[in-house]
């Protein structure tokens, strides 16, 4: 392990631990409202000040990481699964196989899925708790984004496949299954990182996007997103620079969990 | 990074092309029809009120009645019968004279049953024709089948077409003929690029005069860009490439405010409600505990005092609304029942009531008499910063009694689907645009047959004593002439509605606009449209520099 390495693990570990034992750390209640100090700046009582319902800031960070941190890359992870499996398949195997991936997936990313999960939204009881809501929506946002890393996927195992080194193995007598275990999926390796950590943040996004349509995580639980979606006012983060925190901790976060696993293959620098 | 540039270089160009007299601001659509019978969008209304000349105009800011194109107007047979004395020399825009026979071609188009017009429908209290007669060009008759509540009042809405424009090879006396049909309004529709701009040109026979003889408007034209983005409105409001915003949202009110303090205009509160109800309606997918909990009136009334509005206004309206007490804001001067509080936001109170109904505190939880814990949703739309806060901050105002509140946003679609259609919601919060000062504008929410009866609609007999009592003051009201005996009406349908509390009434927001400091003549009011109500007395001039 890297020197910069063990620093992503210290940092990480510290979101992690922060997270988890946010209630140790802060004095107020995620949802407390203290209206009396609304949009306050940083202070003793309130590390990151107040938000405009006179929320602490900071709890509302350390809590919004806590769903954010498990929910966004357990919905990464599921969505890249479902993509390498599906993906990686198509561009194995060939033939019908590739045909009928590369159709469904055409005909997934045409889909107007927002509509789709409008659907679900009306589908759903009125009376369902926040920490349920917000488990379905990543849990749905993971389910619905496979279609474009899954073609990637496909490309990057058909080229794999049509290599030398691959050919000249085949050519050697290797099983199929040996083929695919020690030679094919390692050198996709790189691939289904880039694809985890770039869905990592786009989820985290999408999960704020989604507030807009009533699928988000709902009040009072926070969550990045929503945390992100008050950078909206860009006047008064430019008047309050500490409600970038949130931006902050997610960039950080990302390039952290990229420095961590993506070593020589990163698929992007930080 | 290659889209701002190509932004900045459009809008410079707009900018460039305004002419010096010009008023700029913004429409947040196209309009969906110039036809002035037909309008039912915001956009299209807006089109009307500056190109249409109506016979008696509202004026938004006195809020009385003024003869137009009519000099005078009397109503008689109890709402049947209105007479017009029409304005001698008045032409239309293209030079075409007006007289009774435009009157009596509105009135025939307007109530064709095949045009369906929106307009029409707050004339047609009953079947039947509708006669008009015309005692010479200059006096008119119209007699409706049955009264009509607040007729003169009606007329603010239609906008006088030309009959002679619809006559087959009728010839324009014009040069350069409009956009549009002959008008008798301020300005005529000039060019028109939908989803880019709508020129409006200063109508060259407009019939009025300043008091020193100087020909309105002002104006040489309007240029209504169409924005639906209102940070890029606010943007170009800065930039000096805007004149006016309308309407504005409070946090953009505050954050204008601070860099041009002279440009930003509090009216005061407007007609438009914030409004909490719950459903009542018995096909409603209910549990029979919760119909109980709805149907309760101290159970409503225990929520309405436990919100603090005070909070509401002072936080998410950042001070610009007024804590509501009824079905009628405070600027609606006339007919507001002066003697409705809106509720105190005490816990105390709001318990006593809830005790009254049976209800108890069991810890943390609040229990009904059968010890079921209440606990329920409330769906309002999704985008709205205001209304997600308002939820947040009724969330905390429940909680403190013990009652768990699931907040629940969704698109608009699905929430009137809910709401009005399978009635699958248990509570809303909800804003209702109120245009009209007359009461009778109202009936299709406090008539208990009405689509609009939220709560429970389309009764079809009323299914509470106060309904019907509700029913019969409101019919009474709109039945009668006398606008004193009217009001005595509606201040009892005000105060059974307070004491019902089938709506609760938050706020009533502010009506916020931003004006340029080179526009002239602004008198803004809080009846729409709040600041060019007067188009044809504004004047633009000048520079708009930023003092930032």
């Amino acid at each position: 392990m890297t020197g910069r390495q063990k620093l992503a693990v210290m940092v990480l570990g510290a979101a992690v631990a922060a997270s988890l034992g946010a209630g140790l750390l802060v004095q107020h209640s995620y949802a407390e409202q203290s209206r009396e100090i609304i949009s306050a700046p940083p202070s003793a009582q309130f590390w990151l000040g107040t938000d405009e319902l006179g929320r602490d800031r900071f709890a509302r960070l350390l809590y919004g990481t806590r769903v954010s941190l498990l929910l966004a890359p357990a919905a990464a992870l599921l969505s890249t699964l479902l993509a390498a499996l599906l993906g990686g398949a198509a561009g194995y195997l060939g033939g019908r196989w590739e045909r009928a991936v590369t159709a469904g997936i055409d005909l997934f990313l045409s889909l107007p899925w927002l509509f789709l999960l409008l659907a679900v939204r009306a589908l759903l009881p009125l009376n369902t708790s926040p920490v349920t809501s917000v488990v379905i929506t990543f849990l749905l946002l993971g389910f619905l984004g496979w279609a474009a890393p899954a073609r990637i996927i496909r490309a990057g195992t058909r080229t794999l496949v049509n290599s030398d080194y691959l050919v000249q193995a085949a050519a050697g007598g290797i099983s199929r299954r040996r083929l695919f275990w020690r030679h094919l999926l390692p050198n996709l390796r790189p691939i289904l990182l880039a694809q985890f950590w770039i869905s990592v943040p786009l989820f985290i996004l999408s999960e704020a996007n989604l507030g807009l349509l009533g699928l988000g995580v709902s009040e009072p639980l926070p969550s990045w997103g929503a945390l992100l979606r008050e950078l909206e006012n860009y006047s008064a983060v430019i008047a309050n620079p500490w409600m970038l925190a949130p931006a902050i901790l997610l960039v950080l976060v990302v390039c952290c969990l990229q420095l961590l696993l993506g070593t020589e293959e990163s698929a992007f620098p930080c | 990074m290659l889209i701002r540039p190509a932004i900045v270089l459009v809008l410079a160009g707009a900018s460039l092309a305004a002419s010096a007299n010009e008023l700029r601001f913004c429409l947040r659509t196209d309009p969906k029809t110039f036809n002035p019978l037909l309008v039912e969008d915001e956009s299209s209304s807006i089109v009307r009120f500056l190109t249409g000349g109506v016979l008696i105009r509202l004026n938004r800011y006195t809020q009385e009645l003024e003869g137009e194109l009519a000099t005078t107007w009397k109503v008689s047979e109890n709402g049947r019968r209105i007479d017009f004395e029409l304005r001698h020399g008045v032409r239309f825009s293209d030079g075409t004279p007006f007289t009774c026979q435009d009157v009596a071609y509105t009135m025939r188009q307007l109530m064709d049953p095949a045009l369906h017009s929106p307009v029409g429908d707050s004339f047609r209290s009953a079947p039947g024709e509708v006669e008009t007669k015309c005692a010479g060009p200059f006096a008119a008759t119209l007699r409706f089948p049955a009264p009509v509540a607040a007729l003169a009042s009606q007329f603010d809405q239609v906008a006088i077409l030309s009959a002679g424009s619809a006559r087959p090879g009728a010839s324009s006396q014009k040069k350069s003929p409009a956009l549009g049909p002959p008008v008798l309004g301020p300005f005529e529709l000039g060019e028109y690029k939908p989803g880019a701009y709508l020129l409006l040109r200063r109508n060259p026979n407009y019939w009025k005069h300043d008091a020193s003889g100087h020909a309105l408007p002002y104006l040489d034209s309007i240029r209504l860009e169409i924005q639906q983005n209102r940070e890029l409105e606010l943007l170009r409001f800065r930039r000096g490439e805007l004149d006016i915003i309308n309407k504005l949202a409070p946090d953009m009110y505050d954050r204008l405010s601070a860099e041009m303090p002279h440009a930003v205009l509090d009216a005061g509160p407007s007609l438009d409600w914030e409004t909490v109800f719950f459903n009542q309606v018995d096909s409603a997918p209910l549990p029979d505990y919760k119909r109980r909990w709805f149907r309760s009136p101290d159970f409503r009334r225990a929520i309405s005092e436990a919100i603090r509005r005070d909070d509401i206004v002072r936080i998410v309206y950042h001070g610009h609304a007024r804590p509501a007490a009824g079905p009628v804001s405070v600027a609606n001067r006339f007919w507001l029942n002066p003697a409705l509080k809106p509720g105190s936001g005490s816990e105390a109170a709001a318990m006593a009531l809830l005790q009254h109904a049976g209800f108890r505190r069991s810890g943390a939880a609040l229990l009904d008499n059968s010890g079921n814990k209440v606990e329920f949703s409330m769906i309002s739309n999704a985008g709205s910063n205001l209304h997600e806060r308002t939820l947040a901050m009724i969330q905390q105002d429940l909680a403190r009694l013990g009652i768990q509140l699931n907040v629940v946003v969704l698109d608009f679609p699905s929430l009137i689907e809910r709401i009005s259609r399978t009635f699958n919601y248990e509570s809303v919060l909800m804003a209702w645009a109120n245009i009209d000062l007359d009461p009778s504008a109202q009936m299709n929410v406090w008539m208990s047959s009405a689509a609009n009866h939220q709560w429970n609609p389309n009764q079809r007999t009323p299914q509470t004593a106060w309904e019907a009592e509700v029913d019969k003051l409101m019919q009474a009201q709109n039945a009668s002439q006398d606008r004193n005996q009217r009001k005595v009406y509606f201040d009892q349908v005000q105060q059974i509605i307070a004491d019902q509390a089938p709506m609760l009434f938050l706020v009533n927001p502010n009506a916020l606009s931003a004006v340029a400091p080179n526009v002239k003549n602004v008198t803004p009011a809080v009846l729409s449209p709040q600041i060019f109500w007067n188009a044809d007395r504004l004047q633009t001039g000048g520079t708009l520099v930023s003092e930032k």
